[in-house]
C-alpha cells in the first residue's frame, strides 16, 4: 500500500508541474496576476508530493519492503541504515527521483527568495523549470519507477552494491546532482530573458547568486567524488578520465566560465549573447551527462544499468530542451546585441581569454569522451581515448588559463591600468619562482620535470596574487566587498589545487610489495612493517585486517590497519586502503592478496601533498559561498545601482 | 537568425549521432559492452608479441589454436585490473582454461613487478607495448577479457573487470559446454 503511495505522490506531482509550465509561461505571456500566483502555489504542491514519493522510498528501503523490485536490487536485511537511505539513490530509478527532488527544491528556493524579481519574470522561470521538472517526472513514472512491484517479493534483498558502501559515497550524489540540477536555474533564467527579449545589468545580477551556488555545490560534489575514489578504490588515484566523471567536469567547466562572463555582463553589458549561450550550455552539459550515465551508451564504471528505451526517452527530453532553447536563441540573439567596447588589455579581454581556455578545455573533453563513439558510429574502426589523451590535452588550455587568473583578477575594467599591483604582480612572480624552486629542490630534492616547476610557481603565484587585495584593502582599512573577498577565496583555491596536483603527480611513490610478518620495505624514507593479519567481522561482510607499523629513521610514525573485504551477498572482494594523513604527504597501505607462507601481497603508496588537493577545491567552494551572499544580490530588483559601482568585483 | 543557428544545429547533429546508437543498441545490433560485436563469431586476431615474463620468448597466437583460451587485456596503469586482478587467479587456480595476459600500452618491467608481487594468474602474458593488437581486439579500454574457441573464434568480449558473477553466468557455460 505505502508504494502505492509512492507512485500517487508522483502522478499528482507531474500534474501540478505541468500546471507550474502552463500557469508560469501563459500567465506570464498574457499577463495574467492569478496565474503567475498560481504557478508559485503549484511550485510549492511539486515540492511537497516530490518529497512525499522521496520519503515513501526511503521509508519502503528502511522497512526492508522486499515486495518493491528496487529494494530488493538495492538493498538486504544487513545493510546498515546509513546505507540503506543512501540506497535511495544507489541506482537508476531512486537517483533519477532524487534529481527531480532536488530540481523541485531548486524551483522551490527560487520562487522563495525572488520577491524582488518583477513577477513576468519570476512567472517564466518557473514555468520553464516547470517544463524540465515535467519532462523528468514523465521519464520516472513511465519508464524508471522505483516503486514497482515484486510478485512475488523476494526473501532478502540482492544488496546494495559493495563500493557504494561508505560515507563518503552517501554524500556524494545528492551534492553531485544540487549542482548538475542547480544549472536548471541559470538554464531557466536565460530562456525567461530570451522569452521577454530583455537582458540587462539587472538580469545578470539576479542570476549570478544562483549560479554561482549550483556551481558551488557541484565543486564539492566533484570533489567528494575523487576523494571517495582515492581512498575507496584502493589504488590511490584521484581522477581517473572516466566518461562519468567527465559528464560531471564538463558542466563544471561550463559553469566556470558562465559565473565569469556573467559578471562582464552586470558589470558592462557586454558578452550578452555569449552569457545566454553559456547558460544554455551548462545545462545541455548536464542533461548530456545525466543521458551518459543513464543510456548505455558508455562504457563506465560508473553507468546505471543500461536501457535503450530509457535511453531514447532522456534524449528526447534532452533534445527538446537544448534545441528549443537554442532554436530561440537563435530568434532572439540579433535582438540582444552588447553596447559598448574594451580594450585589448582590459579586464574583459582576460575574462573573455578565461571563457574561450574554459570551453576549449570543455570541448576537448567532450570530443574525447565521445570519440570512441562517434568512430564506432561511422564504422572507422577503433581508437582508445584514456588519460594519456585527457593528461595531455587538458593542460594546454588549463597551464595557460591558471597564469591568466593570477594577473586578470588585478586588471581594470575597459582599459587595464595595473599600476602598483603590476609591481606587485612581478614581485610575487619573483617570489614564486623561488619558491618553487625550493620546493623541488629543497623539500623534495629532485628536478623532476620543468612542469613541476612551472606548476608549483603557477600554483604560488596565484596564492600570492589572490591574497594581494584583501591584504591591501586590510592594511589600509578598508572595506572590501564579499563578492570581491569571495573571488579572492576561490582563485587562492586554485592555487592550492595546483600546488596539491603538481606534487603529488611528480613526487609520488608506488611500490608493489610482498611482505611476511615482521618484514619490512621502505619507500620515499618510510619504512613500512608487516605485523599480520586477523579476521574481523562487519555488519555484512567479513573482512581479513592487515596491520602495518610504518617508522621514519627509527622513529615510529604511525600503525595502519587495511582491510580486505568479501560483502556476505555480492561477494567481490573490496579494499579498504589504510591512509596516514599528514600536513605535507599521505602514507597508503592497500593490503592485496594472500600468498601464501604468511605473504602477503600490498600496495604502499607515499603520496605528498595530496590533501591540497581537495583543500582547493572545498576553498572554491568556500569562496563561492562568500561571493554568492553579497550584499548586491538581495537589493530588490527595483533599485538597480549603478553598474561598475564596484569596479574590482568579479 | 540564420547567423545564429549553428549550435542548435550542432546540437540536433549530436542528437542524431546518440538516436543512431541507442537504436542500434535497440535491435541488439550494437552492444557498447562488447564494443566490437563484429568481432564476435569471427577469427580471434592473430598477433606475435614479446613475452614480459621471458623478454627472449614470444607468445604466438597460433600456438594458442586448438584449445580454448582466455585472453585478458590489463595493464599496470590501470586501477579496475588491480581490482579484477584476485579474480583472475581465482579463476587461474580452478579453472582449466590458460588465461593470456596482454598487457597493454605497459612497460614490462613494472609488469613483471606487478606479478611477483601481486600473484601471476596467466600462462603467457604478451606486451602489446605499442597498442597495435588492442586495436586489432578493438579494445576500448582496459580491462576486457576474450574468451577463444578451439577454433580460433572469439565467443565473447567483456569490457571491465572480471568478477566472479560474470565469470560464472557468462563463460563458464560456454566452457563446460565443451570446446566448440
Amino acid at each position: 500500500m505505502i508504494p502505492e503511495l509512492g507512485t500517487l505522490a508522483l502522478a499528482i506531482a507531474l500534474v501540478l508541474s505541468l500546471a507550474q509550465a502552463g500557469f508560469g509561461l501563459f500567465g506570464a505571456h498574457t499577463e495574467r496576476l492569478g496565474w503567475m500566483q498560481a504557478a508559485r502555489s503549484a511550485v510549492t504542491g511539486v515540492w511537497l508530493f516530490v518529497a512525499l514519493a522521496f520519503g515513501v522510498l526511503v521509508f519502503t528501503l528502511v522497512t526492508h519492503d522486499f515486495s518493491v523490485t528496487y529494494v530488493a536490487q538495492n538493498s538486504n536485511s544487513a545493510l546498515p541504515l546509513l546505507y540503506r537511505v543512501a540506497a535511495a539513490w544507489g541506482a537508476h530509478e531512486g537517483s533519477l527521483l532524487l534529481w527531480t527532488l532536488i530540481l523541485a527544491t531548486w524551483a522551490l528556493l527560487v520562487s522563495v527568495f525572488s520577491a524582488g524579481l518583477p513577477s513576468v519574470f519570476r512567472a517564466r522561470v518557473l514555468g520553464v523549470l516547470g517544463l524540465v521538472g515535467s519532462g523528468f517526472l514523465a521519464f520516472t513514472l513511465l519508464t524508471s519507477s522505483p516503486f514497482a512491484r515484486l510478485i512475488p517479493a523476494a526473501p532478502d534483498g540482492a544488496d546494495l552494491n559493495p563500493i557504494l558502501q561508505d560515507p563518503a559515497l552517501a554524500a556524494h550524489p545528492p551534492m553531485l546532482y544540487m549542482g548538475y540540477v542547480g544549472t536548471a536555474v541559470a538554464f531557466a533564467f536565460a530562456v525567461a530573458a530570451m522569452l521577454s527579449g530583455r537582458l540587462d545589468a539587472a538580469w545578470a545580477r539576479w542570476t549570478r547568486p544562483w549560479t554561482v551556488a549550483a556551481w558551488m555545490c557541484l565543486t564539492v560534489g566533484i570533489a567528494l567524488g575523487s576523494w571517495w575514489a582515492y581512498y575507496e578504490l584502493g589504488w590511490g588515484g584521484w581522477w581517473f578520465w572516466d566518461p562519468v566523471e567527465n559528464a560531471s567536469f564538463m558542466p563544471w567547466l561550463a559553469t566556470t566560465a558562465l559565473i565569469h562572463s556573467l559578471a562582464v555582463t552586470e558589470k558592462r553589458g557586454l558578452f550578452k549573447q555569449w552569457t545566454l549561450l553559456l547558460a544554455i550550455f551548462a545545462f545541455s552539459l548536464s542533461l548530456l551527462g545525466t543521458f551518459l550515465v543513464r543510456s548505455g551508451v558508455l562504457v563506465s564504471v560508473h553507468a546505471f544499468a543500461a536501457d535503450p528505451s530509457r535511453g531514447l526517452f532522456i534524449l528526447g527530453l534532452l533534445m527538446f530542451f537544448i534545441v528549443g532553447s537554442l532554436l530561440l536563441y537563435a530568434f532572439r540573439a540579433a535582438s540582444l546585441k552588447s553596447e559598448g567596447g574594451f580594450a585589448v588589455v582590459s579586464r574583459e579581454s582576460f575574462l573573455l581569454l578565461n571563457n574561450a581556455l574554459l570551453v576549449a578545455a570543455a570541448g576537448l573533453i567532450l570530443v574525447g569522451t565521445l570519440w570512441p563513439l562517434l568512430m564506432d558510429v561511422l564504422s572507422l574502426g577503433k581508437i582508445s581515448v584514456g588519460p594519456p589523451y585527457f593528461n595531455v590535452v587538458f593542460l594546454v588550455p588549463t597551464l595557460p588559463l591558471v597564469v591568466l587568473v593570477g594577473i586578470g583578477m588585478h586588471a581594470t575594467w575597459q582599459r587595464a591600468r595595473l599600476g602598483y599591483r603590476g609591481r606587485w604582480l612581478v614581485m610575487i612572480a619573483g617570489v614564486a619562482l623561488v619558491a618553487a624552486w625550493g620546493i623541488a629542490f629543497g623539500a623534495y630534492r629532485q628536478s623532476g620535470l620543468a612542469l613541476t616547476l612551472v606548476g608549483f610557481t603557477a600554483g604560488l603565484f596565484v596564492i600570492g596574487s589572490a591574497l594581494v587585495e584583501p591584504w591591501q584593502r586590510l592594511r589600509h582599512r578598508q572595506p572590501l566587498s564579499r563578492a570581491a573577498l569571495g573571488m579572492a577565496i576561490a582563485h587562492l583555491g586554485i592555487g592550492i589545487f595546483v600546488i596539491g596536483v603538481t606534487g603529488v603527480t611528480s613526487y609520488k611513490v608506488e611500490k608493489d610489495v610482498s611482505l611476511g610478518v615482521g618484514q619490512s620495505a621502505e619507500i620515499a624514507g618510510y619504512r613500512f612493517t608487516f605485523l599480520g593479519t586477523h579476521p574481523v567481522t562487519g555488519p555484512n561482510y567479513e573482512a581479513i585486517e592487515g596491520r602495518v607499523a610504518i617508522s621514519r629513521e627509527g622513529k615510529p610514525v604511525t600503525e595502519l590497519r587495511t582491510q580486505k573485504r568479501t560483502y556476505r551477498v555480492q561477494r567481490n572482494p573490496m579494499t579498504q586502503a589504510g591512509i596516514a594523513v599528514a600536513w605535507n604527504r599521505d602514507l597508503f597501505v592497500a593490503l592485496g592478496e594472500d600468498l601464501g607462507a604468511g605473504q602477503w601481497s600490498m600496495r604502499l603508496q607515499y603520496k605528498p601533498l595530496v590533501r591540497y588537493l581537495w583543500i582547493g577545491a572545498l576553498v572554491m567552494a568556500f569562496g563561492g559561498l562568500i561571493a554568492m551572499l553579497d550584499r548586491r544580490y538581495r537589493r530588490s530588483a527595483a533599485a538597480t545601482p549603478e553598474p561598475a559601482a564596484d569596479a574590482r568585483a568579479p | 537568425m540564420w547567423r545564429h543557428l549553428g549550435p542548435a544545429l550542432a546540437f540536433i547533429l549530436l542528437g542524431g549521432l546518440f538516436a543512431v546508437v541507442l537504436v542500434r543498441i535497440g535491435n541488439g545490433r550494437l552492444d557498447v559492452r562488447e564494443i566490437q560485436s563484429p568481432l564476435i563469431g569471427k577469427a580471434a586476431p592473430s598477433f606475435r608479441l614479446a613475452s614480459v615474463t621471458d623478454g627472449s620468448q614470444w607468445v604466438d597466437s597460433r600456438e594458442l589454436a586448438g584449445k580454448m583460451y582466455v585472453l585478458n587485456v590489463w595493464g599496470t596503469w590501470c586501477a579496475a585490473c588491480r581490482d579484477e586482478h584476485p579474480v583472475l587467479l581465482e579463476i587461474a587456480r580452478s579453472a582449466h582454461v590458460p588465461i593470456i595476459g596482454l598487457d597493454w600500452k605497459d612497460e614490462p618491467e613494472t609488469a613483471r613487478e606487478f606479478l611477483a608481487t601481486l600473484g601471476n594468474p596467466y600462462a603467457a602474458v604478451a606486451a602489446d607495448r605499442d597498442g597495435r593488437v588492442a586495436i586489432d581486439w578493438g579494445v576500448y579500454g582496459a580491462p576486457e577479457t576474450f574468451l577463444v574457441s578451439a577454433s580460433g573464434q572469439v565467443l565473447i568480449k567483456q569490457v571491465g573487470p572480471m568478477t566472479p558473477q560474470i565469470w560464472s553466468d557468462r563463460f563458464l557455460p560456454l566452457l563446460t559446454g565443451g570446446a566448440r
